[in-house]
């Protein structure tokens, strides 16, 4: 027979080892994510691939019946383009609404305001494709007499809309982060409001507010659905906003349902989603340590 | 003083949070149905000794502790048993913590916890424990209303109550009286002079008149290290042994 | 004596004009979103009805309506939050409650940090090659709603580790004083207390995952799948079905001719449910601080 104390014992240890299992499981999922897209990929990479071609070749290929050619330099150059079409208006419009939220309002309306911005943060990424597709398209069209709407410029904004929410969010939390004293010290001198925010506050909050534009990045550049209705998909570097682009995961959501299981194609398109996954890891990681420096400067524990 | 076995043995008692000492080999006993005054000034390390006798000291992963801690003979530090512990020991924090829960469930918490599920052993236990805190009278009618909403002084009555509940032999007080009114610490002063016959009681105090008021013997620890242990009378007269202790308790520093 | 000089005059027209410009910047933000839903509803409006979301596609997804994706991304994220939630509540107790400040507390905080960070595009990839390929699962509801659980499990992790957060420290302390063990604690005060900000993120992960296309692209969502209209229990575990997200993204895409309001019609639907538990969410956050306990 087992008494009470010793069946409490039993519970408790299953129960805390539960608990530890799930407890780091996101360590696990993450090895699991790298593990999985490079077990598909391995095939390719260690027999095949030249790092050179695939990089610095523009040439993509994949289908083609007697020369099949994977470059992605273009394909990196589309990414390349829509991130920074984006950041050029997420980070100016994004840091203005975080500090205007966060300094210059109060209340109700600042309340409002971040409930708008978190309904901006849930609209889907296919949603926002679709409103690139059926409405940004058109719009393009007409305002810049060009035959084609759907064009690096056309998922840049998309994406900087999608973008916008982190950048905001984050960054008032960074400037939150700023203890009030400082505010109160510099109000105290005499400066106005705007001056505390630019010599004060920016500074003190700068890491966060840097963590929250690569956040934006983060995001911008692993956007797949929105970019893939909204940028033309045409492989080629572009030469101006203008110009329909394809990026690298739109090139992985078009093409692996064709790609037949197991084949060169098919592989390549997780060699794609292996450097993705580095480029997005990187990112992540910068932005937490930079995080990670305000505690520690902050003295929080 | 009565020569009997302790109940708490303390010996060469280390701890230190990082590299940061609370404690530098502090050696104490703590005898059975005394009350022991502990008094000293903030960040001695008062705190540290009482989490550590009920070994909540677990939970703060920084800390490192050395020495030995006997409960009548058993090591307190090793022992695998941490919970039938801390049952023996009440433990009343400084600030009045009522569980968001009804005053009722306050009381039957470690009961329950330690396996009582039946009303009718449940329900004279929350009774007596409320009474033995002179709280029973003001919400007996409100048993199920929850424990938070009640005055500061209530709560750490309830605390207290909370504490009885399962039958310790030692009841540690720390600074209980720092967030309520002197109306109600003194109803808790009278309180702790009638327990003094069902268990022994260890206060820990900021204030050096209630360690004069009620305690049997009293310890003055500071910066980590006891200073001097002695019988109140003692340690409050020109008879004690260390000038600090002196210029302590008169208020020249602390 | 408190005369303005120009140059405070002038400091104060530069404050004046940094704050409107901010303004100027938050309510280009916020427009878009108005104008577009607007836009939106209005040109959905000739189809959009109950009867559009009870019924199915019909004439190859030119005509009829969404009853089987709206079905199917129903039992996706109810599917996924059965899977995510038990895991995501035990990793945020054991983040929480359990865990010391180590180099593995740090390493499982970053690895939440990354798994959000992570493109849907990869977490597609993932499923594809664990689930549906490497465990055999194939492409499945099943299948879907595991890498939709990977994917939404971080929200799910930080929301539930903010709600046991803010249940105050002297709580545990006092349980632990009387003897209660780790658990007892955990369950006897700190999950009650926490229990409703954890189903905030509970409610956010449905909203996330119900938005997701990329994940189940290859994992478990199909084109066309034909199904009972009003019938509840059409999809199996174990069979492909259709999704909103997806079928937004079919018609828009891959079928020609579709009439105009049809896409219209489904992105309005999907952005409405995302919307409106959103804002369940919300509201939920704002109930719970209006009735705090302690």
């Amino acid at each position: 027979m087992i008494t009470r104390k010793q069946w409490t014992t039993i519970s408790e240890f299953l129960i805390e080892t539960t608990i530890r299992i799930c407890g780091i499981s996101a360590i696990i999922f993450v090895f699991g994510i790298f593990f999985f897209v490079f077990r598909e990929g391995a095939g390719f990479l260690f027999s095949k691939w030249e790092p050179l071609k695939f990089f610095f070749s523009t040439e993509w290929y994949p289908t083609s019946v007697s020369n099949k050619r994977y470059g992605i330099l273009a394909i990196i150059a589309g990414t390349a383009s829509v991130t920074v079409i984006a950041m050029t208006i997420a980070v100016p419009f994004g840091l203005g609404a975080a500090i205007f939220i966060s300094e210059f309002c109060t209340g109700k309306l600042k309340e409002f305001l971040k409930i708008l911005i978190e309904f901006l943060a849930a609209i889907p990424s296919v949603v926002w494709g679709f409103i690139g597709l059926m409405v940004m398209n058109p719009l393009i069209i007409d305002l810049f007499r060009v035959p084609i709407g759907l064009t690096a410029l056309n998922g840049g904004i998309i994406l900087s809309l999608m973008a916008i929410p982190i950048i905001v969010s984050i960054s008032e939390d960074a400037l939150k982060a700023v203890p009030d004293s400082y505010r109160e010290a510099a109000i105290a001198l005499g400066i106005t409001k705007w001056q505390m925010v630019y010599r004060v506050l920016m500074p003190a909050a700068k890491n966060g507010l840097l963590a929250a534009v690569l956040l934006g990045v983060g995001r911008a550049v692993g956007e797949t659905m929105a970019v893939l209705l909204a940028t033309g998909h045409a492989v080629q570097i572009p030469g101006s906003p203008l110009d329909s682009v394809r990026t690298l995961t739109a090139t992985i959501a078009a093409e692996l349902g064709e790609a037949p299981v197991g084949s060169d194609h098919y592989q390549v398109l997780f060699v794609i989603g292996i450097f993705l996954f580095t480029i997005t890891f990187v990112i992540n990681l910068t932005a937490y340590l930079i995080v990670k420096g305000i505690r520690v400067q902050h003295g929080e524990s | 003083m009565v020569a009997e076995k302790p109940k708490i043995q303390i010996n060469g008692l280390a701890v230190s949070y990082g590299t940061k000492p609370a404690l530098k080999g502090l050696s104490l006993d703590i005898h059975d149905h005394e009350i022991l005054g502990i008094i000293g000034p903030a960040q001695s390390g008062k705190t540290t000794l009482l989490k550590v006798i009920n070994r909540t000291i677990d939970y703060i992963s920084s800390a490192k502790v050395q020495g030995t801690v006997t409960f009548e003979g058993e090591s307190v530090l090793e022992t695998k048993d941490v919970h039938s512990l801390r049952r023996k020991i009440g433990m009343v924090s400084p600030l009045p913590v009522g569980l968001p829960l009804s005053i009722y469930d306050n009381v039957a918490f470690a009961p329950r916890a330690a396996g009582i599920r039946d009303r009718k052993k449940l329900d004279p236990l929350v009774e007596r424990c409320l009474q033995q805190a002179a709280l029973w009278d003001e919400v007996k009618d409100r048993l199920s209303s929850l424990g938070t909403k009640l005055s500061g002084g209530q709560q750490q009555r309830l605390t207290i109550a909370r504490a009885l509940s399962h039958e310790p032999e030692v009841l540690c007080l720390d600074e209980f009286s720092i967030a309520i009114d002197p109306v109600t610490t003194m109803r808790i002063e009278d309180v702790l002079k009638e327990l003094k016959e069902h268990m022994t009681i260890v206060l820990v105090t900021n204030l050096v008149q209630q360690a004069r008021r009620l305690a049997d013997r009293t310890a003055f620890i500071w910066n980590g290290d006891l200073i001097e242990l002695d019988d109140t009378d003692v340690i409050f007269s020109d008879a004690a042994k260390d000038q600090r202790t002196k210029d302590y308790v008169n208020g020249v520093f602390g | 004596m408190f005369e303005e000089t120009p140059h405070i005059r002038q400091k104060l027209r530069v404050e004046t004009t940094a704050k409107s410009l901010f303004l100027l910047m938050t309510v280009f933000i916020i427009i878009p979103l108005v104008l577009i839903v607007t836009y939106m509803i209005y040109k959905a409006s000739p189809v959009l009805s109950l009867d559009f979301l009870l019924s199915k596609p019909i004439r190859g997804m030119r005509d009829g309506g969404i009853w089987p994706a709206f079905l199917g991304t129903l039992y996706l994220v109810l599917m996924s939050l059965c899977i995510a939630a038990p895991v995501g509540v035990m990793a945020a107790i054991y983040l929480n409650e359990y865990a010391k400040d180590n180099w593995l507390t740090r390493t499982v905080n970053l690895a939440v940090i990354n798994l959000a960070g992570v493109p849907s595009i990869v977490h597609a990839l993932f499923g594809l090659g664990a689930f549906v390929i490497f465990a055999g699962i194939g492409r499945s509801i099943l299948a879907a709603a595991l890498t939709l659980a990977v994917m939404t499990l971080p929200v799910i992790i930080t929301s539930t580790k903010e709600s046991l957060a803010a249940v105050p420290m002297s709580f545990r302390e006092a349980c632990w004083n009387v003897g209660a063990t780790r658990w007892q604690t955990i369950r006897g005060i700190v999950l009650p207390n926490s229990v409703s900000g954890m189903l905030t993120g509970f409610i956010l992960e449905v909203s996330r995952a119900a938005g997701e296309t990329a994940p189940i692209m290859f994992t478990g969502a199909v084109f066309y799948k034909a199904i009972q209209e009003g019938d509840l229990f059409a999809y199996g575990l174990l069979d492909q079905c259709m999704a909103l997200s997806m079928h937004l993204f079919t018609i828009s895409t891959q079928v020609p001719d579709v009439p105009e309001a049809l896409p219209y019609a489904t992105a309005v639907v999907l952005l409405s449910t995302v919307l409106a538990v959103n804002a369940l969410s919300i509201g939920l956050r704002v109930y719970i601080r209006s009735r705090k306990k302690w």
